[in-house]
């Protein structure tokens, strides 16, 4: 016999609204800004700072602005903000430097190359890694100085004394970067190692070049390394540089990377050398990806540090984005009072972009490489 | 052993830069690559600065573009070499540029310790004073017990202090560190001048709301010739660059312009003649063809006229010509006679 059920309830009931006071605005605003009398505090301090700073810097930034299309007797008119029209006048200055101008299309080639390879590089799903890797870190420099220097197939050749704004500020920090990666791994390996002539010279390039400033770097390759040199032979200004910040940019990379081959567990050394591995294989296939996994954090700080040390370099007198940027706020057309500050802000806005999106990758890229082992 | 090493480093590296001032034929060099390497600033509007186009433009500039079209009949063939106060001498002795056109003062010990060489005086600069155009103020000595707006701790304050003492005025400074304070309080109406060197004073001037409620006082009270130079050791060089500077000041002097360069070739003034080679050959002992002065004016124009375009009253710089004038109007700016 089956029993008659009066009442089968065949679906959930709804979820009831939350007690009042316990959920909603005024609830959350309870919970996270006037939980205390001390929280209470703080938070109108807080306000009013940003009564305070806000609108300022708004009206500077936004409000008070003159936009691009206006013109320089706006810009000097009494009370007036950032001057964006002045930014918008020079923007090419900024990103192109002295390259002659009828020859931008090169170096827009070189960066829209340079993006097309380098996203699906960065994407872990995109196919093709080996020959994305290839074209990117052999075939593009190549392609990119020749187009860059022209000499060739009828381009006019353009001195790097010429090339300049953004353009340089990436190519020193990307070649910075590529080349820092290799030399300071081998670094890193160079001064674990048992062989003690490769200790001796790891340890001793490492802690020479950790132990100068930057800017004494490249004072030194633009200053005194002419001196030294006999009369004819110049070294390119940019390669100077670009050397100089890649083995000072190495020599701090080694020691990261050397903080994750200390995080290592002897065993994992122990293990790889005991399923016959070489020294090589066994680095390249057990060691190197958990110590590098471990660092990423400390490498990927050492880059962002990297790209805004690259600012240095304008006071050797190479025209990165910084120094077109100061440089500019000299143009006798667009004195205004605001001026140099307008130019400043936009050079910290397009530092901060780089920057930003570096940290969010490599946030990202840690997610994803996680298998378990955080503590 | 350690002792030899150092001794061995140092003698080599003293041996390669005697090496580099015993090689001295900056003109055959500069013929074959094909261009003038000029040192200039990394930005002083109206001296050397990038223009509108990306191009370097000022009365330096202007001084490296007369070398080159003396040489190459081309003022285009300069690179420009953007260059530290600090690292300007070292660029300049190393050989990677061959003239520093670069807002440099001439002093003695610039001139016999450093190894380089000035050629003469582009701009006479010097610290002036800068007041409203209301208040009606005409020369610096109606300046008595004025308040002046100034920078602590420089020679700026010293030479006003001088300047005052010496011709019995009263001395009311109102002193800020940063050289900012002081234009935003002359500005607000602090005090009523504002002093720096003149060339600063113009710069500043055209940042205001309205520049032209302010006046630049004729009077200078320090001195700051602002010349080029060159590696010391090879005098043809010296004496090419220096003659090209004269040509300039002799054209404007002559009253030859880039404009009517081509007129006074058929002109009777014998000194015109001699100027722009039509008659006797200067250009050769100095290595130039003989119309090097003409290709000079013809190309950048003369002293006049660069300062015109560059610096002069019809710019938004604004200068006057003051001590840089010629002398024959009063100024300083004289050169030798081509003869």
């Amino acid at each position: 016999m089956t029993m008659e059920h009066a009442y089968v309830r065949d679906s959930m009931v709804d979820a009831r609204q939350p007690p009042r006071g316990t959920d909603g605005p005024i609830a959350w605003l309870r919970r996270s800004l006037f939980a205390s009398p001390s929280d209470t505090l703080l938070t109108i301090l807080g306000m009013l700072f940003l009564l305070w700073a806000v609108p300022p810097i708004y009206n500077f930034l936004i409000g008070h602005a003159v936009m691009p299309g206006g013109t320089v007797k706006e810009c000097r008119a009494e009370g007036a903000g950032a001057c964006w029209a002045y930014i918008y006048a020079r923007f090419n200055f900024f990103i192109y430097g002295f390259y002659p101008i009828d020859q931008y299309w090169r170096p827009n080639i070189v960066f829209a190359l340079g993006a097309a390879l380098i996203v699906p590089l960065l994407m872990p799903s995109a196919p093709f890694k080996r020959i994305n890797a290839v074209l990117f870190f052999v075939v593009f420099p190549i392609i990119a100085f020749y187009l860059l220097n022209g000499g060739v197939f009828g381009m006019r050749y353009v001195p790097t004394e010429q090339w300049g704004g953004l353009l340089v500020t990436l190519i020193i920090s990307l070649v910075g970067i590529i080349c820092s990666i290799p030399i300071g791994i081998l670094l890193a390996l160079g001064r674990q190692s048992q062989l003690p002539i490769i200790k001796t010279l790891s340890v001793m390039f490492i802690e020479l070049w950790r132990a100068v400033p930057l800017i004494t770097v490249l004072f030194m390759a633009s200053i005194m390394l002419p001196l030294f040199m006999p009369t004819g032979t110049t070294v390119d200004k940019l390669l100077r540089a670009l050397v100089g910040v890649t083995l000072f940019s190495s020599a701090y990379l080694a020691e990261t990377v050397r903080g994750g081959l200390q995080a290592l567990p002897r065993g994992q050394y122990e293990a790889g050398a005991s399923l016959g591995l070489g020294y090589w294989k066994r680095t390249y296939f057990i060691i190197l990806p958990q110590a590098l996994k471990h660092v990423i954090p400390g490498i990927v700080n050492n880059f962002i540090a990297l790209f805004k040390d690259t600012s240095l370099v304008s006071i050797v007198g190479i025209f990165d984005l910084l120094n077109t940027v100061q440089s500019a706020s000299s143009d006798i057309n667009w004195s205004s009072p605001t001026q140099a500050v307008t130019g400043y802000v936009f050079a910290a806005a397009v530092f901060w972009v780089f920057c930003f999106a570096m940290s969010r990758y490599s946030l990202w890229m840690e997610r994803r490489l996680d298998t378990g082992h955080k503590r | 052993m350690q002792k030899t090493l150092v001794t061995f480093a140092l003698a080599a590296s003293l041996g390669l830069i005697g090496a580099s001032a015993a090689h001295a034929d900056t003109l055959s060099d500069v013929k074959a690559k094909g261009y003038i390497q000029c040192g200039v600033t990394g930005g002083v509007a109206g001296f050397s600065a990038p223009d509108a186009n990306n191009v370097w433009a000022g009365l330096e500039v202007d001084f490296c573009r007369a070398v080159a079209a003396a040489i190459f009949n081309n003022a285009d063939s300069v690179r420009y070499t953007p260059l530290t106060s600090q690292e300007r001498f070292a660029a300049l002795s190393a050989g990677e540029i061959d003239i520093l056109s670069r807002t440099t003062t001439w002093t003695m010990s610039r001139d016999t310790d450093l190894g380089i060489s000035f050629l003469g005086t582009m701009y006479y600069d010097g610290q002036g004073f800068m007041v409203r155009k209301a208040d009606g103020i005409e020369s610096a000595l109606d300046l008595s017990g004025a308040a002046i707006c100034i920078e602590s701790g420089t020679t700026t304050e010293l030479n006003a202090a001088d300047y005052f003492a010496a011709n019995n005025l009263e001395f009311n400074t109102v002193v800020f560190v940063d050289q900012d304070e002081v234009v935003k309080a002359y500005e607000d109406g602090r005090c009523d001048v504002y002093t720096t060197d003149s060339s600063a004073l113009a710069a500043e001037r055209s940042k205001f709301a309205v520049p032209d409620d302010h006046i630049i006082l004729p009077e200078i009270i320090s001195k700051e010739p602002l010349g080029p130079v060159v590696r010391q050791g090879d005098d043809l060089w010296f004496k090419i660059n220096r003659w090209a500077y004269y040509a300039l000041l002799e054209a404007e002097e002559l009253g030859v312009t880039s404009a009517n360069v081509d007129e006074m070739l058929g002109s009777d003034n014998p000194a015109i003649k001699r100027l722009l080679g039509v008659e006797g050959d200067f250009g050769a002992p100095i290595g130039l063809t003989k119309d090097w002065a003409y290709q000079i004016i013809k190309l950048v124009g003369n002293y006049g006229e660069a300062f015109e375009r560059n610096v002069g009253p019809s710019t938004d710089i604004g200068l006057e010509r003051g001590l840089n004038a010629l002398w024959t109007d009063g100024g300083l700016q004289y050169a030798p006679p081509i003869r």
